[in-house]
């Protein structure tokens, strides 16, 4: 037998409102979608809960709608079906591409839209069993004192390593959330915080139900560096997005995961052929990558390489992405 | 806390008393003596375990018994029908598609749902679909021709 996982009860609503009932009555309680994630770390030993509430069976969680404004995914769409819908594969390319390039087929088969997004952080000495972290006097995000990637720091480093989430802030995209405290919509930017032990804004009890991508005619890609071809979380990923202003002029837009406790957002000059060498337009983009992420100690693969290549990477993609 | 949990198992109707915390790699192996699944890291990153869930491929270590209420499970022991191997089956063998076959119930588990699906995946399609599926003795060429092999034994049948 496997080692067990904790004692918690399975409780699984059928609806909206019945999930947040439950979260109410049982402020220990998890939300679980397909739990490729979450399952992992329980059996990992680094979450508590007493209460699972698996969403799966919420009809209305489900749906993905394209109207005039945009497009819209239900938080319990999975991977799989992202994956194979050709009108977002055609319209909102790095989306598509970002939902394949998530873990392995097993696991898009029940992995979710929303369970991405809010994918727990991850580090080196954070992602091992319970005897490996208890022998190294745990860690600050979850029983310990310091952070052992940045010890005479204050926070915890553990990196966001979503593939979805920067492929969406390309597009500007925004999130529905409810909960005890009502609905809200907010851009999917600020879902995040820089900081690996608490890096999502959501509220005590909170669901997010939805995602909203606005109407856009941008050209876009996703890649991501890793070690293996398939179930390998990004070293770093990197979206860019590419929008003709005028003849001359386009517009890149670039986010980036596994870098950060956060995925971060780079804002670039726009490209005006006439008057800029493209060459020394990319070369500069590179470099202002490199400024801005920040990789640490959170994988066997060195932060440097991670810096360099990422950068190099997205200046690649965009240059692949002008017409 | 236990739970009354209904389902099919290998095409037959099963009840059990099961607790909310057992993984369905243990209710098969340890309620059912499935042993076919197998536990290869045991924490949703290798594919050893996958069984068939409503005909899809489903990570059996990372999935939670009280969650498959009412759905239809397969399992590789369900495979071979009176006795006689599934194609699969049969063409793993032929083709050595299995060396030390910890990987083998998972692989041809998933490979089942491709061909129920498309019983003439090219071998990209192949690759794709058991790209979640870990093999550290055969280098999966063998396991690929066999998927293939598989592939023409059902569509000669059909
Ligand atoms: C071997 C392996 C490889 C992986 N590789 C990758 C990879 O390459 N890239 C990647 O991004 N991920 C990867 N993952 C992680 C995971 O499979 C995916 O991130 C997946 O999309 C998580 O979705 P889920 O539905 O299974 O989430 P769950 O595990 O169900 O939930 C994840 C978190 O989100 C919360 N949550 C879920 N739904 C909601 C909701 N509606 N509202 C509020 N909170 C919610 C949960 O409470 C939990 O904290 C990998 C996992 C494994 C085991
Ligand atoms: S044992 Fe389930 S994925 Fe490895
Ligand atoms: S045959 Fe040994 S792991 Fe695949």
């Amino acid at each position: 037998m496997s080692e067990l996982l904790p004692e918690f009860e399975f409780v699984r609503p059928k609806t909206i409102e019945e999930a947040l009932e439950v979260f109410k009555a049982k402020p220990q309680s998890r939300f679980c979608a397909g739990g490729t994630d979450l399952v992992v770390n329980m059996r990992r030993g680094f979450v508590d809960l007493e209460t699972l509430i698996d969403l799966t069976s919420i009809p209305g969680l489900k749906n993905i709608d394209f109207d005039q404004g945009g497009l819209h995914i239900g938080a319990g769409v999975t991977l799989r079906t992202l994956t194979e819908n050709s009108q977002i594969a055609t319209i909102f390319p790095a989306v598509a591409q970002a939902a394949g390039s998530i873990a392995g087929p097993n696991h898009r088969e029940t992995a979710t839209a929303a369970g991405n997004l809010c994918l727990d952080t991850r580090c080196l000495y954070l992602n091992q069993s319970h005897w490996w972290r208890k022998s190294n006097d745990y860690c600050l995000k979850y029983k310990g004192d310091i952070c052992h990637v940045a010890p005479k720091g204050n926070r915890c480093r553990a990196a966001f390593s979503g593939d979805l989430a920067p492929a969406l802030l390309v597009y500007d995209a925004q999130v529905d959330l409810i909960g005890p405290e009502g609905s809200r919509r907010i851009p999917l930017k600020a879902l995040y915080k820089e900081d690996g032990a608490d890096h999502l804004s959501l509220r005590t009890g909170e669901l997010l139900i939805s995602i909203f991508v606005p109407s856009n005619q941008a050209r876009s890609a996703y890649e991501k560096i890793r070690v293996r071809g398939a179930i390998d979380f990004p070293l770093a990923g990197v979206a860019v997005s590419c929008e003709d202003i005028d003849e001359v002029t386009y517009r890149f837009k670039l986010a980036i995961t596994g870098t950060n406790s956060m995925p971060i957002v780079i804002d670039v000059p726009d490209l005006t052929i006439e008057n800029t060498d493209p060459d020394a337009y990319f070369q500069a983009m590179g470099k202002l990558i490199q400024k801005a992420v920040s990789p640490q100690r959170t994988t066997t693969i060195a932060p440097h390489y991670r810096r360099l290549s990422i950068a190099a990477l997205a200046a690649r993609i965009a240059r692949g992405l002008l017409l | 806390m236990k739970r009354i949990i209904s389902l099919r198992l290998n095409g037959k109707p099963v009840e059990d008393a099961v607790s909310d915390n057992t993984l369905l790699i243990d209710y098969l192996r340890d309620n059912h003596q499935l042993t076919g699944a197998k536990k290869g890291c045991d924490g949703g990153e290798c594919g050893a375990c996958s069984v068939l869930v409503n005909g899809r491929p489903r990570l059996s270590c990372i999935t939670l018994t009280a969650s498959c209420q009412g759905n239809d499970i397969e399992t590789i022991e369900g495979q071979a029908k009176n006795g006689i191997l599934s194609a699969l089956q049969r063409a793993f063998h032929e083709n050595l598609g299995a060396q030390c076959g910890f990987c083998t119930p998972g692989m041809i588990m998933v490979a089942e749902s491709l061909l129920r699906r498309n019983v003439n995946p090219d071998e990209n399609e192949i690759r794709q679909v058991l790209g979640g599926n870990l093999c550290r003795c055969t280098g999966y060429v063998k396991i690929i021709k066999s998927v293939r092999a598989a592939a023409r034994m059902m569509e000669t049948v059909s």
